[in-house]
């Protein structure tokens, strides 16, 4: 095995390079089915982080994953299962997608901010879906869809996940 | 320690707490390839970093695939940074370019990358970037590619300045390039910075150190290449990315 390059931090300018138009909208609101996935970012302190930014990658509702192009240009109609949300000033995300289904009934987040020297993996479940050891991250029904804050610090620390080989 | 004594901080100071954090390395023995998440020189990392250690899991059928990108998604003229406006940036006209290979050293076909960066003087087009560099009106410093199928990519662009940032008194950044990437798992997913040979900057600055790994740090500098040099045109060099290696099955023809 080679060693892997390693990380480094999104740091703080990457907010005209990594954001697009319609990165966030995996679907048009509109949609009948469409969802909002939403929450924020803190800090250790409690704090809110407005210079963070999330990938979600997810399953389609019946469950299969998808492999289509076409995130970075959405036509609209076309399901990628992929997005990127960056947090505003107030530490908020916001996604609009559809249901994930099937074997994967969760989100997965990968996390990137400023002063966060790596990336960070974790899953947002859909709620009563995750095994017992990952139950506290399962999001919050709401009105639209579900909620889920991401701590990356303290006592509510998110759990964040490791798939090392290893 | 907290964020609020930043400001005040000398690079002393800051040179000091890498070297003590450096010593312990060199006398733990065990060797770390991945950049550490508690760094208190960096400040900004201090109320960030998660505390408690990464759970470790299988990954599911999902994240043990990546998003798809293709011609949709990208032209290929946002390769060249130095084409995006109506004049020629300002600086020295550099390409950049290499292979993304998985650990098990398999190429990462057809997949996405991303870079971003200042321009010559050492300022992003970025309303939160204060540093008194001018702007450039013929570069805007972001750039995308697919890898081709042997997992290359190449940009063309102009080589970043070092700038200034507020971690400590009087702290620079060494120049670099960011990259975001993709491989053929979700778990791959990376984003780091390029850094250009024999920086001095390299020493001082506490997100380059936070890699306490001398070899693996090494991994995150360039290599000059006057084989992709262009006679009267550009300076070429070359940067190849590993991401972590692959829980997948090799598929039949996959390895090199
Ligand atoms: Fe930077």
């Amino acid at each position: 095995m080679t060693a892997p390059t390693p990380g480094q931090t999104v740091g703080p300018f990457f907010g005209f390079a990594l954001p697009y138009d319609g990165d966030h909208q995996l679907v048009p609101p509109t949609r009948p089915d469409a969802i909002r996935l939403h929450g924020r970012v803190l800090d250790g302190a409690g704090d809110p982080v407005p210079d963070a930014i999330l990938d979600l990658w997810q399953a389609a509702p019946d469950g299969t994953v998808p492999q289509v192009e076409g995130s970075l240009h959405r036509d609209g109609y076309t399901f990628t299962g992929w997005g990127r949300a960056a947090t505003d000033r107030t530490g908020r995300y916001q996604f609009t997608t559809l249901r994930p289904g099937g074997a994967a009934p969760y989100f997965a987040i990968a996390v990137f901010a400023r002063g966060l020297l790596d990336r960070l993996f974790t899953r947002a479940y859909l709620p009563g879906a995750a095994p017992a050891a990952l139950r506290s991250l399962e999001a919050v029904a709401d009105d639209r869809g579900f909620g889920f804050d991401i701590r990356l610090q303290g006592e509510d620390e998110t759990v964040f996940l490791s798939f090392a080989r290893d | 320690m907290t964020s609020s004594d930043a400001a005040t901080a000398t690079q002393a100071g800051i040179s000091a707490e890498i070297a003590a954090i450096a010593h312990e390395y060199d006398g733990a023995g065990v060797v770390e390839t991945a950049t550490r998440l508690d760094y208190p020189p960096y400040r900004s990392s201090i109320l960030r970093h998660p505390t408690k250690a990464a759970f470790q899991l299988d990954p599911e059928e999902l994240e043990l695939c990546s998003p798809v990108f293709g011609q949709r998604d990208i032209d290929p003229l946002e390769a060249d940074l130095t084409i995006q406006h109506r004049g020629e940036p300002i600086g020295e006209r550099m390409t950049v370019s290499g292979r993304v290979t998985d650990g098990d050293g398999r190429p990462v076909r057809h997949q996405l990358v991303e870079i971003w960066q200042a321009n010559a003087g050492g300022r992003y087009v970025h309303q939160r970037d204060q540093h008194p560099a001018p702007l450039d009106p013929n570069f805007t410093g972001m750039g995308r590619c697919l890898t081709d199928g042997d997992g290359t990519y190449r940009f063309t662009t102009i080589k970043p300045g070092a700038y200034p940032w507020r971690n400590h008194h009087n702290a620079w950044r060494p120049a670099h390039l960011h990259f975001s990437l993709f491989g053929t798992e979700f778990t791959q997913r990376l984003v780091t910075q390029m850094y250009f040979p024999g920086d001095p900057l390299f020493a001082l600055d506490p997100i380059f150190q936070a890699i306490t790994d001398r070899d693996a740090r090494d991994r995150l500098v360039a290599t000059y290449d006057h084989d992709e040099t262009r006679p009267e045109w550009s300076l070429g060099y070359r940067w190849d990315i590993v991401l972590s290696g692959s829980r997948r099955t090799p598929l039949e023809g996959d390895v090199e």
